[in-house]
């Protein structure tokens, strides 16, 4: 345990605690300091911040809605439950907001080429779309696994106008598209910025990924305070690299009373070993840029991480959560595949919405903390409104991505080797993916 | 010249003046530890030392390489298939000290040395006889164990700069680095090139007007001519894919083969030979 008095929000990194640096090849360095200059600049401009406030209201479509989910939360009376609707951004996901946030950081340093790593495929839709939106060329590495389970993002991507390469190196997942994203931009740093996609790697990008995504907490906190008159008690987001979960939990950082807990995927269960549960099963190492928690073997050489969601399929996390999990400020526990798609398909039923399997980690665990409080008596039928307690959950993106997964998972497919219909029908048409 | 970390000896100093003194460019090469077997990277080491080199870089395999190219991202990833362990690189460095003069450093990726413990990898890799690691995802300011444990066992430190390293930058690199300072060619990841990359030289004037006493070129060097040209401003040449091709293809022996030839680029003009 660390200790730590005082603030919590806007750490300016490298470092987070003994968390976060620079562990990368010195061909990088002047890159990283070019960005991290270019970004302290930028949030100090009223113009850039002017830019960035238009196309997130004009194009993302923020702020995005705070709902209720009633039915969602029906098992365990006396508890609220609220999604912050990250799903009904532009392209589906949190993603988005950072990738404007970065994509205007790189038209402000004159490169003309953006190249981003992508697992689900949300982020690499996100920055296939803002480079169509401001001329750009656009380069995405997504591992070979990752194409075929994601195949729809894959068109999605090509569609936009962007090259996606199929990485077949490694597990050929997400962790093996970011050391191919770091070899392309290792050649092609001159005219490229390289569009992390997450809280992770090298400073400046774990602040500055944070940053652009915390308008998600603040404007939770607002809506929360507006339409239940107080804070929550829980904020619950799902962590992979802990983009979307760095974005909500900052904006209740310094609220003592709200509790944050992070949802690692936790596969197939903890004690199987096919999972993704950095922070959980972790030990500190270096990887991609920062020191921080990762799946690694005895010998330093990183572990294959196993999870349902593309997205969540990474075996490190954000060194900023790394450095909440020693302080103690955040919580950090493991929701396995079974977990999280009962959850999936409960908002589905209950209340129309489908979430993507990333964020039903978050939704799974929302569920697990109101039965947690239910059982210490905490919460019951007869709990005074007062009394009640307060969840919000990230709804990180939507799950239209996941309806082939997801129907295969359920069994909803007339025969799983022949997939018939929409969707399903890519998938069967796309087996290695997208090389082009 | 002036070294501004000189407590200790360096030994890759050393081979590399000991090769000026000869009329030579050092001459630097890279081989994968454990591949294809443990054994015969044993041999191929041998070989390499034994037909010209004078440093030879063991390389550690990882599972994330991201400075490396295609050839030896597939050599690495076989040695990682095959079950390879960390202790083996320790023999592997003692056997090839014991069998050739080349002064024998490790290559690896830092969470490697991270895990084990910067101390315990430093103790072990000197206890073996090795000189010292080149550490290319590690820069300076996040190096301050290693420094102190480069120093306790008398290791050397190779850090690495590049063409986009700025004035500021490369001061603190060569500043940090002992043995010799490992001048990155080009903008890119390891491989074979047809030609040397014209940011070489630069990249070398502008390390030994910030104090380098010794400054080798690496990534895209794979004939002699290439050592030729090089050696006309640089103090060594390294060469890491054209071995591991080599090695791949014809085994320890056609490493022999490539070094001796590669070894013809390595004497200067106007040397006696």
């Amino acid at each position: 345990m660390i200790e730590h008095t005082g603030s919590y929000q806007n750490q300016p990194g490298p470092y987070f605690g003994p968390y976060g640096g620079r562990w990368m090849p010195e061909s990088l360095i002047a890159a990283l300091e070019e960005v991290e200059r270019t970004f302290t600049e930028a949030r100090e401009d009223p113009e850039f911040i002017a830019q960035l406030q238009d196309l997130f209201t004009n194009y993302v479509n923020r702020p995005s809605l705070l709902t209720e989910v009633p039915r969602f939360a029906a098992d365990t009376p006396g508890v609220r439950v609220f999604l912050k609707r990250e799903d009904l951004n532009h392209t589906g996901s949190h993603k988005i907001n950072n990738v404007i946030g970065q994509a205007l950081l790189a038209q402000r340093m004159g490169k003309t080429r953006l190249i981003a790593e992508t697992g689900a495929g949300q982020h690499g839709v996100a920055t296939a779309t803002a480079a169509a939106l401001f001329g750009m060329e656009c380069t995405v590495y997504m591992g070979e696994v990752d194409t075929q389970r994601q195949a729809l993002n894959v068109a999605r991507m090509e569609m936009l106008g962007a090259e996606v390469v199929a990485v077949k190196t490694g597990a050929r997942t997400l962790k093996d598209a970011i050391n191919d994203a770091l070899r392309d931009w290792v050649a092609s740093v001159d005219t490229t910025h390289y569009l992390l996609g997450t809280v992770t790697g090298p400073a400046p990008f774990p602040a500055m990924v944070r940053y652009f995504h915390s308008v998600i907490g603040e404007e939770a906190r607002e809506q929360v305070l507006a339409q239940a008159g107080r804070l929550p008690d829980a904020v619950c987001a799902c962590v992979g690299g802990g983009s979307n979960a760095m974005g909500i939990f900052h904006g209740f950082l310094d609220d003592p009373g709200v509790e944050l807990y992070g949802l690692e995927a936790g596969g197939e269960g903890m004690d199987t070993g096919r999972h993704a549960a950095s922070i959980n099963l972790g030990r500190t190492g270096v990887l991609h840029g920062a020191r921080t928690y990762l799946m690694q073997d005895e010998d330093g050489q990183t572990v294959d991480s196993h999870s349902i969601s593309a997205g969540l399929d990474y075996p490190a996390v954000g060194p900023e959560h790394a450095w909440l999990h020693d302080t103690g400020r955040a919580t950090y526990e493991p929701v396995t595949d079974t977990e999280c798609m009962d959850a999936f398909q409960r908002l589905c039923r209950t209340e129309g919405i489908v979430p993507a399997i990333e964020s039903s980690h978050a939704l799974a665990g929302a569920l697990r903390l109101a039965r947690r409080w239910a059982d210490e008596g905490l919460v019951g039928p007869d709990t005074p409104e007062a009394e009640q307690k307060i969840i919000v959950v990230n709804l990180s993106g939507r799950g239209d991505k996941d309806v082939a997964t997801a129907a295969k998972y359920f069994g909803m497919l007339p025969d799983a080797e022949t997939p018939a219909g929409g969707d399903a029908e890519a998938v069967a048409a796309r087996p290695e993916g997208a090389q082009s | 010249m002036t070294e501004t970390v000189n407590t200790v000896h360096s030994r890759t100093s050393e081979a590399i003046e000991a090769a000026r003194a000869a009329g030579r460019t050092a001459l630097i090469g890279y081989l994968p530890a454990g591949y294809p077997t443990v054994e015969d990277s044993i041999e191929a080491a041998v070989a390499l030392g034994n037909n010209g080199a004078d440093v030879i870089e063991i390389g550690i395999p990882y599972s994330d390489p991201v400075m490396d190219g295609p050839v030896i991202q597939a050599a690495t990833s076989q040695v990682l298939a095959d079950g390879f362990r960390i202790d083996s690189v320790f023999d592997i460095v003692k056997a090839v000290s014991a069998r050739t003069d080349a002064v024998v450093l490790v290559m690896t990726y830092w969470n490697i040395v991270d895990r084990m413990g910067v101390d315990t990898f430093a103790r072990r890799l000197s206890e073996a006889g090795g000189a010292g690691i080149i550490t290319p995802d590690l820069v300076p300011e996040e190096a301050g164990d290693w420094f102190e444990a480069s120093d306790r066992y008398g290791l050397d430190r190779v850090f690495l700069t590049a063409p986009s390293s700025t004035d500021q930058r490369i001061k603190l690199v060569v500043e940090s680095s002992r043995g010799f300072v490992y001048g990155v060619s080009v903008m890119g990841v390891t491989g074979a090139r047809s030609e040397v990359s014209s940011a070489a030289e630069q990249v070398v004037a502008r390390a030994h007007e910030a104090g380098a006493p010794r400054v080798a070129v690496g990534l895209g060097i794979s004939r002699p001519e290439h050592i030729r040209e090089i050696g006309r401003y640089a103090d060594g040449a390294i060469v890491g894919t054209a071995l591991v091709s080599a090695l791949r293809d014809g085994g320890p022996a056609a490493v022999g083969t490539l070094t001796a030839e590669l070894a013809t680029g390595a004497v200067r003009d106007g040397a006696g030979a």
